[in-house]
């Protein structure tokens, strides 16, 4: 199959999918809502409680002295955990389309995507959590919280392009889902979420390590958009912009590469 | 490709690679390497297969557990990409591989057919329209609204394959699957699959019912271990094939 034509089925595969695409989000969302009863309410109340004791920990018990530290961490909690759940998630997307996949032709990328289209709704609930505590807080978010969509839209495509990695590499090698969510443990860690840069930048090798990762980026711009009011550089906008497409770029290269044999090891 | 075909297979081989030991984490390929045993056996499972398949045929495909009759219509289908050959197709294509496909018991039947159509890449408002033919067609309208784990497996297979059936594909692909379900269910997957005969649908079947075979198709193809044995008039190499073994 020559290029062009690759691309061309690429674009008729999307139009014709994008129900399918639809279908297994809502699928997804109808599982996790419909079995408890506080359904909705619950990953709103989840997150607060989370900030609750992490405040309390480290707020009170190590001294980490952010101001508003309960909106600074809980704002920058909810970028980080989209990307948290939209890669774990997305890692066993493919075995979990097995039984599709050994049916049907369908392009097969839409497994991944549809976790991190998931994750992007579970982000809107807990967004609904954030704002909760910004008002109690008193940090009322000023006209920049409207730009609040780029980080998201940013941090959504960086979270595709490592979910398509993720979820090809697991086919072949099931053990990395243990890995990975060690990595994941460490790798919070590593991004200002419940500590602010300052405390690592006398530090060299942590604030180079932080500053070479990319949810660092992320996770700074939304904070500078929703709660102090800063409307972030152009350089801020590319570097997001530029992990994002590397990221994306690099795992559709790689998810097409492995795709071919998906099906001899599901 | 040739205007008249609806399938063309040239010299298509699949191959699998089957470690001795099948592996599937980083651990054990990890250990293999160190101690050098990573080997992989190669297992074709199709042999230089080719033939094609001309436009409004009914052509079955027999051939004992194993021959590689599965693996064939996975490659028609596009859901396999075949090791070597050439596979060309023309028209869309409705695989009736396993009923069911695609189906979450988690959700009621409702909900399923709107998924299932949707992987099989049809629309919301076309399924809408549809909606009430499959319902009627899988006569299971009070069971609507019932997860469906709580279905039979009949059930489930009724509901499948009115929604597989629905449009008028260019080409059908059948494997096995009239093999399920009560003989009243059947008998209606037979109307349904003779009425997509009548019109200009191109149908594959595999089955071990060799008296469908010879009452459905037209021409038929006979693969064993891999390999096309004989093609040709489905009465001939039924017979051929029923004959096996026997002289
Ligand atoms: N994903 C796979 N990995 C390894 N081997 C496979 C795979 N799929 C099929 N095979 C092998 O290929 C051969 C042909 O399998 P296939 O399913 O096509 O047989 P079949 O003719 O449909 O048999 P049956 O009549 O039992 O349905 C078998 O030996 C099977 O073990
Ligand atoms: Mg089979």
């Amino acid at each position: 199959m020559n290029n062009k034509k690759g691309m061309k089925k690429i674009f008729e595969d999307m139009k014709k999918f994008s129900p399918l695409l639809i279908n297994l989000t809502s699928r997804d969302f109808k599982v996790k809502y419909r079995r408890s009863v506080l359904g909705v309410l619950w990953s709103v109340l989840n997150p607060l409680f989370t900030m609750l004791v992490i405040t309390q920990v480290f707020g009170h018990l190590l001294k980490v002295s952010v101001p508003n530290f309960a909106t600074y961490y809980i704002v920058g909690w909810s970028i980080w955990n989209f990307f948290s759940e939209a890669t774990s998630l997305s890692m066993g997307s493919i075995l979990g389309g097995a039984s599709l996949i050994k049916k049907v032709y369908m392009p097969k990328y839409i497994f991944p995507l549809e976790k991190c289209l998931f994750a992007l709704i579970n982000l809107a609930f807990s967004l609904i959590a954030v704002i909760a505590v910004m008002l109690i807080q008193g940090v009322y978010p000023t006209w920049t919280a409207l730009l609040a969509p780029l980080p998201i839209l940013y941090c959504f495509v960086f979270s595709v392009g490592f979910g398509l990695i993720l979820s090809a590499m697991t086919v072949y090698f099931r053990d990395i889902q243990h890995l990975y969510s060690v990595l994941l443990t460490v790798w919070m860690y590593l991004t200002p979420v419940i500590y602010p840069v300052s405390l690592i930048e006398d530090n060299a090798f942590m604030n180079t390590v932080v500053h070479l990762n990319p949810l660092f980026y992320y996770v700074d711009y939304f904070r500078n958009v929703m709660m102090y009011g800063v409307v972030p550089s152009l350089v801020d906008n590319l570097v997001c912009i530029g992990i994002a497409v590397i990221s994306l770029v690099i795992g559709g290269f790689v998810f097409s590469k492995a795709q071919k044999k998906f099906i001899l090891h599901i | 490709m040739k205007s008249e075909n609806a399938v063309e297979l040239r010299d298509i081989e699949m191959h699998f690679n089957m470690s001795k030991e099948k592996f599937d984490s980083l651990k054990e390929l990890f250990l293999r390497f160190v101690t050098r045993r990573l080997m992989f056996e190669d297992f074709i499972a199709l042999n230089k297969v080719s033939f094609d398949i001309p436009k409004g045929d009914v052509f079955g495909i027999v051939g004992l557990n194993g021959s590689g009759k599965s693996t064939i219509l996975k490659i028609i289908s596009g859901i396999l990409t075949p090791t070597k050959g050439k596979v060309e197709t023309d028209g869309t294509i409705a695989p009736l591989i396993e009923l069911g496909a695609g189906f979450d018991l988690d959700l009621t039947a409702r909900e399923n057919i709107y998924l299932n159509g949707s992987v099989l890449g049809y629309s919301k408002k076309f399924m809408d329209e549809k909606f009430d033919d499959i319902v009627e067609f899988s006569e299971l309208r009070e069971f609507l609204d019932t997860p469906m784990k709580n279905y039979s497996s009949g059930m489930v297979a009724r509901i499948g394959f009115a929604i597989a059936t629905i449009t008028k594909p260019d080409i059908l692909i059948v494997d096995e699957i009239l093999a399920v379900g009560d003989f009243k269910f059947q008998e209606k997957c037979e109307q349904r699959i003779n009425s997509m005969i009548n019109g200009d649908t191109t149908v594959i079947i595999v089955s071990h019912s060799i008296d469908q075979i010879e009452r459905l198709c037209k021409h038929c193809a006979w693969l064993e271990k891999g390999k096309l044995k004989m093609i040709g008039d489905a009465k001939e190499v039924c017979n051929a094939y029923k004959n096996q073994g026997t002289n």
